[in-house]
């Protein structure tokens, strides 16, 4: 293999590109050619968890959300750094080379840690942690009730009498005859009659 | 199409196009995750580790655009049956569902006296398996994912 490659390395990206654009291609229109098609009314609407859809999708989004994923983000960094590091620091072989390399590898993430808690520290200092908190008032209103009123009104209504319990027959309450009702005047239910007309009358 | 068609030596494998759609199909059996009382509990720890659904290639989807398969897991109220239709609707077909427990196969312990009750979410939405239980065991689910599995290897995809 002394010749030079007709191919340069950029070719090959441009080979690679052109495969991946293919088989994509290729692969949806197989798709199209096999997968079943038969869209309805409700298939084609936008999937709410099964909700009706309404409004519209374009909210407008709280800005302050963007400084506390930013925040996120940088600890969310911090733990790809953090698990590379757990395995090389629990190496065997390493802490058996040098005893330092255990304490000094712990100390190293210690300070890596203090720096992004710093970071986190001036962002909470400088307010970006604030969210605006409700203020809520309690409504008052002008009336002559004094609130002695009420507290006297809800002792009365605390004070129960319970019954004590008896296995003995309890005298069951007489079932009350029912009363051969007085002549009333037969009501007249309002009742809608309706008449035809016979063509034949006509 | 068998799996113990594999070549030690390598080779070919020959099958027919709706032998291969099939297979395809049964062993990525997506359902939606859509659980509604505690039967989806059940489905939950069936697909959690210790019964890990995840070997028969059942992998919950959140959308209904990618799912293949709807568990209807616990009880199906009216107002959640409008829910259901239109989420069995959305989904692309072909599509299957497993109507898991009691209260879905026929309203179970509402079946009388439960007002607000479907009796059976058979008649909303067409069922292909159903779970007996109350709430079915994980083992039961599994076998109602085997069962869908040996009616799609029966279905002609490509209509001759």
């Amino acid at each position: 293999m002394t010749e030079v490659s007709q191919i340069s390395e950029f070719g090959k990206i441009l080979i690679f590109l052109i495969t991946g654009i293919i088989m994509v291609c290729v692969i949806f229109f197989f798709n199209r050619l096999l997968a079943p098609d038969n869209p309805n009314y409700e298939k084609l609407t936008s999937y709410e968890c099964g909700e009706e859809p309404t409004g519209n999708a374009w909210l407008p989004f709280n800005s302050r959300f963007y400084v506390i994923a930013l925040i996120f983000l940088l600890f969310d960094v911090e733990m790809v750094f953090v698990f590379p590091w757990a395995t090389v620091f629990g190496n065997h072989e390493l802490i058996a080379k040098d005893a330092r390399w255990g304490w000094f590898s712990l100390a190293e993430m210690f300070i890596f840690l203090g720096i992004l808690i710093l970071g986190l520290v001036y962002a909470w200092v400088k307010g970006d942690l604030e969210w605006i908190k409700a203020k809520p008032t309690v409504p008052t209103t002008d009336v002559n009730i004094p609130a002695s009123f009420y507290e006297k009104l809800n002792l009365e209504q605390s004070k129960f009498t319970v019954k004590a319990f008896s296995m003995g027959n309890e005298p069951v309450a007489e079932p009350v005859a029912a009363q051969t009702p007085t002549e009333l005047p037969p009501v007249r239910k309002p009742m809608f009659k309706p008449t035809f007309k016979k063509p034949a009358n006509e | 199409m068998s799996s113990d068609i594999t070549s030690e030596d390598g080779g070919v494998v020959i099958t027919k196009m709706n032998d291969l759609l099939n297979w395809a199909r049964l062993s990525s059996l997506w359902p939606l995750s859509f659980g509604i009382a505690c039967c989806a509990i059940e489905m939950m720890g069936s697909m959690a580790s210790t019964y890990d659904l995840d070997r028969f290639g059942v992998f919950p989807r959140p959308s209904a655009r990618q799912a293949d398969v709807i568990i209807i897991a616990g009880t199906v109220t009216f107002k959640m049956a409008e829910r259901i239709k239109r989420l069995y609707e959305q989904m692309p077909e072909p599509k299957y569902v497993i109507s898991m427990g009691s209260c879905s196969n026929c309203g179970g312990p509402y079946w009388q006296h439960g007002y607000h009750v479907v009796k059976g979410v058979d008649r909303v939405i067409p069922v292909d398996v159903y779970v007996q239980g109350c709430p079915p065991r994980p083992e039961a689910l599994i076998g109602a994912i085997l069962e869908l599995q040996k009616k799609i290897e029966g279905e002609h995809l490509i209509k001759a």
